[in-house]
């Protein structure tokens, strides 16, 4: 059947508030009476805290309180889990370590929060900090990975034995076997640094307790604001039903807006019903950096081994994670970089170790990938150097190894970041990766345009690589949709939106079920009083998980419509249509009724509703996949590097994405373009650089550079459509895929303009002063 | 004790008089003072440039200003451009070119983008990509921006020149 809405490249139904500056993100929010806070943080990494002096800040004019871990009392309590390990892998060892509120023995990373202020302004508050005394005494701090686990090192949690904080062993097949057989080994350490997501809006939270309703109204950056409502409710002792969530426009999540609970978003609330007055905190960048969670930073001992005939036998990886100073999020990025060191490949025997560390850093959870890149950068660098090894080429190579398309759903035997076994539900790898090649012209580029330009003295370089995305998983989504009197339809679904174009995706998919314009539309998301079951926006999970609880709901609505009609209008349900708003005979458009007519006639005043039926046209449904839809495609790039500057050009960049049905292409093409930029920045500006004390170096946006107009390439996107079995829209997230190949793809084309120099590229991120170290080593 | 200074300035068109301390910044006025609250800000060091608003017709950093400063000059915010009902050209163009996303650095974008097309009406991707080059915007890419600048640059231009 044709689609009049799914597939279209149709404007979003948000903009004219977000160009107009109408939209209502956290900040924005003003309430008569309200109360700011600052938060005194650690200066140092590692400390013991010996005292706190807060008189003088106590004193300060318009100060209305300054808060201690001492002077919580047993309210003071370390943040909850927020996933646990995973249940169904055997001797899984995992030392569970959550944030606290605030410091009360010991300072585990910089800028951990350690005294509250609030006052009547921030510009009070601020000054308040200043006012206080701390005195801690400076520990040797925990920074380099491999050091931690030393027998001598000092400890980040001083109950533990060890800076361990988790280890797990995932396998299929035997991998020590194989490789005593293969004709090919290619062992390389790899190292990935940390990075920062950097949404452009920090983090902030606005507590409002009304102590005559006993209702608490929480506005927060979340990209999670049901599971945030149900873990403020059983901290303060709240109904859930007097806590209400919302997360209003977010300006850019990225995956740190998931992680919860951060000591401020317990905090603020906790406090605005002890003053029974409305507070306000807003994160600044600073306070970004050090306490806004990071990712990235592992250190891999990867090994493939293979026939001489460049045929994957296995893959084996020991993966050290850099967890942080705590580790609430427990092992989904780990999890999912083992998920993604097998690639778009048929890779019969795999081992993979994973051994967490705690060190004296910001907490480590998801950023844009996730994991993934950290994989895919794996298993694509070693394809490259056994490609090089064996004379094939690069794209040969992966054709020979690719799970071929009649293998699905193709089962890896180990298990995924939501503890399903790893299953690839579809997938057609083979043609994306030569659509990509054909679209950068990678045979004419390798056959006439490089040797010519090598001929001049240029460094230029082409790169392609396949990437998998493991998207969509469960546990659920739910949503509700109405048609109201006006005949405009109302969508409440639970996840938060940070500027996926959730306002017009999810109204195209009701738009197509109900034959109503996406403008008629109204979404309400991310606030738990309209909607309050569900999980979140993380894991490019959105347009599977609670699109498909959509498109049940509106099917549910949309047989209400048809039953109803039907005996209005006196015809056969088969034979009515929906359009323009309408029901209408198919046959004989002029009978027709009006969606808004119908909507009043199925919520009479007076009469009856039958028993066994529910009034008004209204549905709600839920959704919950088995396990994750796998999302895949191909990346391929041109650069130029100048080796007296070191700096790259990128001259062409072109996607081939196949994320299963595209609800809409132009939505999808900026996600793809955002993550990419993210992926460049990410393999070549941008690092956060910490001493050995532990020390954030960089720690502003003059500092940490992420890409800006002049770095990006134009991006050649095109789609490939595999849809997925598991949902009944067929679609895949594509949230996150944008960033995920990028590292691999820079460092084998980086490798290939740099061809005169035998340059192996193992770590990221990269940049003009360590191109040169590495040139010159 | 907080010592308060009068500050005249002219945002949107409409004339404001309010006492503030020397202190507050621009960008905090804008928005608390005044509720303007489309100007946004993202990080306090006048690099994003989301608090981008224009004075006397040139883009500045509202959070590196100071309110007192702009007393008796004329500002121009992202709510002075369009309305919901009738969005002003640029901001049509962003709508139709996908150039926005999250859309909290859009407002400092299009307030960078006003005085530049006035001065090149007839910008090329490379004079586009260096005028937003001090916006920072982490969801874009900037490619469907730079593709928005290049509409609205067309609804822009005066009839008599096509």
């Amino acid at each position: 059947m044709t689609k009049k809405f799914i597939g279209k490249r149709i404007l979003r139904n948000e903009d004219p508030r977000l160009l107009t500056g109408g939209a209502l993100f956290v900040d924005d929010v003003d309430i008569p009476g309200m109360l700011h806070a600052a938060f005194l943080r650690s200066d140092y990494a590692h400390a013991h805290l010996r005292s706190i002096d807060v008189s003088a800040a106590r004193e300060r004019p318009g100060v209305v309180a300054v808060i201690t871990a001492e002077d919580m009392g047993d309210e003071w309590q370390p943040g909850p889990p927020l996933v646990s390990p995973p249940p169904t892998v055997e001797n899984v060892l995992f030392n569970s370590r959550t944030q606290v509120p605030l410091v009360k023995d010991k300072v585990r990373h910089a800028g951990e929060p350690i005294v509250l202020v609030i006052a009547e302004s921030r510009y009070i508050a601020e000054d308040a900090v200043e006012d206080i005394i701390v005195d801690l005494e400076p520990l040797d701090a925990v920074v380099d990975l491999e050091k931690a686990l030393e027998p001598d090192s000092v400890l980040v949690h001083d109950d533990l034995d060890s800076n361990l904080a988790a280890h797990l062993v995932q396998k299929k097949g035997d991998y020590a076997t194989i490789r005593e057989n293969a004709d090919l080994l290619i062992k390389r350490r790899i190292v990935i640094d940390r990075g920062a997501a950097v949404a452009m809006e920090n983090r902030g939270i606005v507590a409002q307790w009304d102590p005559k309703s006993q209702h608490l109204t929480v506005w927060d950056t979340t990209q999670a604001p049901i599971p945030i409502r149900n873990g403020l409710a059983a901290r303060l002792g709240l109904s859930e039903h007097q806590v209400r969530v919302i997360a209003p426009f977010v300006g850019g999540g990225f995956g740190p807006k998931m992680m919860m609970f951060y000591p401020e978003e317990m905090l603020i609330p906790w406090i605005s019903i002890k003053l029974n007055r409305p507070v306000k905190w807003i994160e600044d960048r600073r306070e970004n950096f050090y306490a806004t969670t990071q990712e990235r930073e592992q250190i891999h001992e990867a090994e493939m081994a293979l026939t001489r005939d460049g045929r994957i036998l296995g893959v084996s990886d020991v993966i050290l994670h850099d967890s942080g100073a705590y580790d609430p999020y427990g092992l989904t990025i780990p999890l999912n970089t083992q998920c993604h060191a097998m690639g778009a490949y048929d890779v019969p025997n795999f081992f993979s170790e994973v051994t967490v560390i705690f060190t004296n850093k910001t907490l480590t959870t998801p950023v844009r990938g996730a994991g993934r890149p950290q994989g895919i950068f794996v298993v694509e660098r070693l394809l490259d150097l056994a490609a090089k090894e064996l004379g094939i080429d690069p794209i040969e190579i992966r054709k020979r190894n690719f799970i071929p398309p009649e293998s699905f759903p193709y089962d890896h035997q180990i298990i995924d970041q939501a503890f399903a076994t790893l299953i690839f539900d579809s997938g057609n790898y083979r043609p994306a990766l030569e659509k990509a090649a054909d679209m950068i012209d990678f045979e004419q580029f390798v056959k006439v345009d490089q040797p010519r330009l090598r001929a001049e003295g240029r460094h230029v370089g082409i790169g392609i690589v396949s990437f998998v995305e493991t998207t969509g998983v469960g546990p659920y989504e739910g949503a509700r949709v109405t048609v109201e009197a006006s005949g405009k339809i109302n969508v409440a679904t639970g996840v938060g939106t940070q500027g996926q174009g959730h306002f017009t995706s999810f109204a195209q998919i009701v738009a197509e079920q109900l034959g109503v314009d996406v403008s008629d539309v109204h979404l309400v998301t991310g606030d738990t009083s309209a909607f309050h079951w569900g999980t979140g926006t993380f894991a490019s999970r959105g347009a599977v998980v609670a699109a498909n609880a959509i498109n049940a709901s509106a099917l549910a609505v949309r047989q209400k419509i048809l039953k109803l009609a039907s005996e209005i209008l006196e015809a056969p349900e088969e034979e009515l249509e929906l359009e323009g708003g309408k029901v209408r005979v198919a046959d004989v458009p002029r009978i027709s009724i009006s969606l808004g007519e119908l909507a009043v006639l199925a919520n009479p005043l007076r009469g009856a509703v039958e028993p066994g039926t529910e009034p008004g046209l209204e549905a709600t449904a839920y959704f919950g996949p088995k396990y994750g839809g796998t999302a895949f495609g191909a990346h391929a790039m041109i650069v130029e590097v100048d080796t007296e500057t070191m700096m790259v050009e990128i001259k062409r960049y072109t996607v081939v994405e196949d994320c299963g049905t595209v609800i809409n292409p132009l939505i999808v093409e900026g996600q793809i373009h955002g993550g990419v930029s993210m992926g460049i920045g990410n393999s070549f500006y941008e690092k956060l650089v910490y001493d050995e004390n532990g020390q954030l170096l960089n720690a502003s946006l003059a500092d940490y550079l992420i890409p800006s107009a002049t770095e990006m390439p134009h991006i050649e996107v095109s789609h490939q459509e595999t849809q997925s079995p598991l949902n009944p829209l067929g679609s895949k997230g594509a949230g996150e895929a944008g960033a995920i190949p990028v590292p691999s793809l820079f460092a084998q084309a980086l490798e290939d303009a740099l061809y005169d120099y035998d340059l192996e590229i193992m770590e990221m991120p990269l940049s003009p002063n360590r191109l040169f170290e590495l040139l010159h080593e | 004790m907080r010592k308060l200074t009068d500050v005249g300035v002219s945002v949107n068109g409409t004339n404001y008089n309010r006492s503030v301390e020397p202190r507050l910044l621009l960008s905090d006025f804008l928005r608390h003072e005044l509720g303007l609250t489309g100007t946004h800000v993202g990080c306090e060091h006048g690099v994003c440039g989301a608090c981008t608003v224009l004075f006397d017709g040139k883009p500045v950093r509202s959070c590196l200003m100071f309110a007192v400063q702009a007393n008796g000059h004329e500002i121009i915010t992202v709510e002075g451009l369009g309305t919901i009902e009738q969005l002003h050209p640029l901001q049509e163009s962003f709508r139709e070119a996908h150039g926005v996303q999250c859309g909290f650095c859009t407002p400092g974008i299009l307030t960078t983008l006003i005085p530049f097309l006035e001065e090149n009406p007839n910008p090329d991707e490379d004079e586009i990509m260096h005028a937003i080059s001090g916006n920072l915007c982490r969801c874009t890419g900037y490619q469907h921006i730079v593709e928005a600048v290049k509409l609205a640059a067309q609804k822009m231009s005066p009839v008599d020149e096509v």
